[in-house]
């Protein structure tokens, strides 16, 4: 890993085309200067290692699938074989696969958060184990979560038993621009390099509002929200400028090559730019969420998604017509100012408009462990207020939408055939608060059940320790 | 609730509406307050001796329950709701809060829920247990009507612990969400225990049993007001008297089973009568508190080691104390006072996690109001009780229920809040 600056610099240059795309979602577009600037970007010395565990097939028969599609099929078998969903339908037959009756049972995609800050922020709380904000400067765009994250945090394992199969990782919010993000396939693992999603992009944790503001007022700023947009507009010019300087260093080529110092945060902040990193934003108020929207058109990235967004009801039509995704609490409010304004219908509203991308998250290790039961609360002041949210269209604030936001999509999210196995199978109607998840698949294999001991991994920092039962 | 029946819901609140203003003209002032009520055809959880009563009616004269059975006749001017079966219960309890005591905390001026007169002082430790949170009290807080629409009646409000006060955070006590500005029953001494209260204690948790004994002491006389190992004021001193011998109820924070262990030898040994908070421990020592009939305030939803003091969390806590004849009520480690309402979640993930239905809602109604001496009071449905009600859509712990209408005193409550009105600012 201690290759020097320039030498990793060329290696990318002649070896990140033709590697890193292949294992990514969204291979470099347009010129060739461009894509040799672009792979530099996203180059990643600490890959994954994850692999998914070979497993048998598996048919769930006669459940209740919802298939995060938006469809709900009554009595119907999910197959599962070599890690994909083989078949969604009504009297599939598989006679090598292990059969779990589903009968008076529920099938859903497995659960997607978000925003989880797992492993950086663990139980216990220790002051040795604080690793996610480095508050030490407002712009850190260089830092990685997964740099931060502790696989034994014991929250990986109540999620798992919650349903939770993916989830991202993200820096605080201390900072205007927090570092990367990291996506992980939540299976216990010794380093989060086993847990890193194969080719997901990482996300760049930005902040609007309050904590920037609070936290560097009285060290050297900003101490506005005025301020806070002067530093991300600051930062995004510099990496506009680094930018201008890989194109111009690439196109000269052969021995004439210049190479530009490789800049950390500013990798980070060209990542998003040319839309390989995807951008996600704390952001509460709704005025503030404009202003990040021009912010995005000014510097020519892409919102992937704003988090948290107590006000994101005020501007849904915007949203769904930017195809900005709202990442949000089913019912936090009023902690700070620019929490005031929450309502308990703020997922539903910003799911009504025709392509919207409403998504339940967490930023709680216990939130994390009941994502359908935060939507099953905006469910039912929903109804009150009018919307009537079938279970076949809630399922997708917690599978296919954050699947969007996170760019994977095209692999988990939802139950189709082709897609990976990533399966729940709930003891009755997720959105049950009496519900839970029985089983759990992450790639085809059974990571947990609740059932059988033996398939619910206990933490090392558990270990001997006097807990004497279950959590 | 099927959209029929939220119409009838609606044309019922227009009824009540129109009735309170025909029976306000009507009486004398003075006794407007209370509000007579026939509730029909309810399935009655009454959280008392009378279990739940399919197809019963509940009648309500001057804000207090009058009758409770089936086929009672309404008498003339009493507002008639037909309950249609659905569930009646008592108001909840919303938790241990902050309701009324701190708006927004992220900003301070806002924020009455500690004392710290001794910050940065020398000694750094300020003992006041004649501090009453109660006085900071401001019913006109836009959290009251939030909680209360959710079926939320009444709270223990919170004195909590700073630096520059003490382990004692001072007095907290009880209060209806009917708009009053005064609590109802005793006040409630807050101690906090264990690694949060380690700060406040000398960096260890051993040091907190040497200064409740010296407190003690001091409250009993044992130390002269003038000596210089003398910590409390005059005030102080009779405050912290009120609540010796068993006469008061000192609620203690304290979350790790060893510590609980100190705690239940300390209470003895000083007779003084203890209500645990937070207990992510207890279950390990459900028996012992069995025996001592100390209740138990929990948040079912606490299962991770958050710290050293929590090693031993688990979703059953409730289920296992409630089994071995503890005592439990719910309260919240999160955002209490704003989101009061999620009381509710906490019961029913206790009964997704073996706790029987009937003792969780007793967790919400009964078993805080009896901890808080306020049982005679509320917290049941029985003739002579307080007429505070909520008719829900459902299943009262489900998570798809909501309160069709909340009364407290047998007044309908609006069904209105600041987050209604946002709501419906942008619903259009």
């Amino acid at each position: 890993m201690k290759r020097p600056l320039v030498a990793a610099l060329a290696a990318t240059l002649i070896a990140g085309c033709a590697t890193v795309p292949a294992a990514r979602d969204t291979p470099p577009e347009g010129q060739q200067a461009t894509d040799a600037a672009k792979s530099s970007f996203i180059d990643d010395p600490y890959p994954s290692t994850y692999a998914a565990p070979s497993a048998q097939p598996v048919l769930i028969a006669g459940a209740t699938v919802l298939t995060g599609t938006g469809e709900r099929l009554d009595g119907a078998d999910v197959l599962m074989r070599d890690g994909r969903i083989e078949a969604v339908g009504v009297g599939l037959d598989a006679a090598d696969a292990v059969r779990v009756d589903g009968k008076g049972k529920w099938v859903t995609p497995g659960i997607i958060d978000v925003h989880s800050h797992l492993g950086v922020y663990p139980s216990p709380g220790a002051r040795a184990h604080s690793d996610g904000n480095e508050a030490t400067a407002p712009v850190t765009a260089n830092v990685w979560a997964e740099h931060s994250v502790w696989p034994q945090d014991p929250g990986f394992d109540a999620a798992r038993a919650g349903g939770i199969t993916t989830l991202q990782v993200l820096p605080g919010s201390a900072n205007l621009v927090g570092g990367r993000g990291v996506t992980l396939r939540n299976v216990p693992a010794t380093s989060y390099q086993a847990m890193k999603f194969p080719g997901a992009p990482w996300g760049l944790k930005m902040a609007c509002g309050e904590n920037p503001k609070r936290v560097y007022g009285q060290k050297g700023g900003p101490s506005t929200r005025m301020g806070n947009v002067a530093g991300y507009r600051a930062a995004f010019i510099d990496a506009a400028d680094y930018i201008r300087r890989q194109e111009k260093a690439a196109k000269k080529g052969g021995d004439d090559k210049d190479p530009v110092k490789r800049d950390l945060k500013l990798d980070t902040l060209a990542g998003a730019i040319q839309g390989d990193i995807r951008v996600h934003i704390h952001c509460y108020r709704a005025d503030e969420m404009t202003t990040m929207l021009d912010l995005a058109k000014e510097f020519g990235f892409k919102v992937a998604a704003f988090h948290h967004g107590v006000e994101a009801y005020k501007i849904a039509d915007r949203l769904a017509k930017e195809g900005v995704c709202g990442a949000l609490w089913a019912d936090w409010w009023g902690f700070k100012m620019e929490a005031f304004d929450g309502i308990q219908e703020n997922i539903a509203l910003v799911d009504r408009p025709a392509g919207s991308c409403a998504i339940v998250h967490s930023d709680s290790e216990e939130g994390i462990q009941r994502l359908n039961q935060e939507a099953a609360k905006v469910m039912s002041h929903a109804h009150k207020a009018g919307m009537d949210i079938p279970p076949e269209r809630a399922i997708r604030w917690l599978t296919a939408n954050p699947a969007k936001a996170l760019g994977l999509l095209d692999r988990t999210g939802t139950l189709e055939a082709g897609k990976l196995a990533d399966v729940v199978l709930w003891n009755r109607d997720p959105f049950s608060v009496y519900a839970q998840a029985e089983q759990v698949w992450i790639d085809g294999a059974r990571v947990y059940d609740r059932h059988d001991a033996a398939r619910q991994h206990v933490s090392d920092f558990m270990l001997g320790q006097s807990a004497g039962g279950a959590r | 609730m099927n959209r029929l029946s939220a119409q009838r819901l609606h044309v019922l609140a227009l009824a009540v509406c129109a009735t309170a203003l025909a029976v306000a003209i009507a009486v004398a002032p003075g006794s407007a307050a209370a509000q007579d009520l026939l509730v029909r055809n309810a399935t009655v959880h009454t959280v008392g001796s009378a279990g739940t009563l399919r197809d019963s009616d509940v009648l309500v004269r001057n804000g207090r329950i009058a009758a409770v059975g089936t086929g009672l006749a309404a008498p003339a001017g009493v507002v008639v709701v037909d309950a249609g079966g659905r569930s009646l219960t008592p108001a909840l309890f919303g938790g241990i809060t902050g309701i009324g005591i701190e708006e927004v905390p992220g900003e301070s001026a806002t924020v009455d829920a500690t004392l710290a007169l001794g910050a940065g002082a020398q000694p750094v430790m300020t003992v006041r247990p004649e501090f009453d949170v109660t006085l900071a009290y401001n019913p006109d807080t836009v959290l009251l009507p939030v909680a209360r629409i959710e079926g939320i009646g009444f709270t223990l409000l919170h004195a909590g612990n700073a630096r520059g006060g003490s382990i004692i955070g001072g007095q907290g006590g009880t209060v209806r969400l009917d708009g009053d500005i005064d609590p109802v029953g005793p006040r409630v001494l807050f101690v906090e225990l264990g690694a949060a209260g380690a700060g406040l204690s000398g960096e260890s948790r051993a040091a907190q049993w040497m200064l409740l004994d010296q407190l003690v002491d001091e409250a009993r006389g044992h130390i002269a007001p003038e000596s210089r190992n003398a910590l409390m004021t005059p005030a102080g001193r009779a405050a912290l008297a009120r609540y010796l011998d068993g006469k008061g109820l000192v609620m203690v924070q304290i979350e790790r089973a060893a510590d609980i262990v100190q705690l239940l030898r300390w209470s003895k040994r000083q007779g003084v009568r203890v209500a645990i908070a937070g207990g992510a421990e207890a279950w390990k020592l459900a028996p012992q508190l069995a025996a001592a009939q100390v209740p138990v305030f929990v948040d079912p939803l606490a299962n991770l080691p958050a710290d050293f003091d929590r090693i031993g969390a688990t979703m059953e806590n409730a289920a296992r104390l409630q089994a071995a004849g503890v005592a439990v009520g719910f309260s919240q480690a999160g955002d209490a006072s704003h989101n009061a309402r999620k009381v509710r979640q906490l019961a029913g993930n206790a009964v997704a996690n073996g706790m029987p239905w009937d003792a969780a809602l007793a967790g919400l109604t009964r078993v805080p109001a009896q901890a808080l001496g306020l049982g005679g009071q509320f917290g049941t449905i029985a003739p002579g009780m307080r007429a505070d009600l909520v008719l829900w859509s459902g299943d009262p712990l489900e998570l798809s229920s909501l309160p069709d209408q909340v009364w407290l005193d047998g007044r309908a409550q609006p069904m209105r809040s600041r987050q209604t009105e946002l709501r419906d600012r942008y619903l259009k």
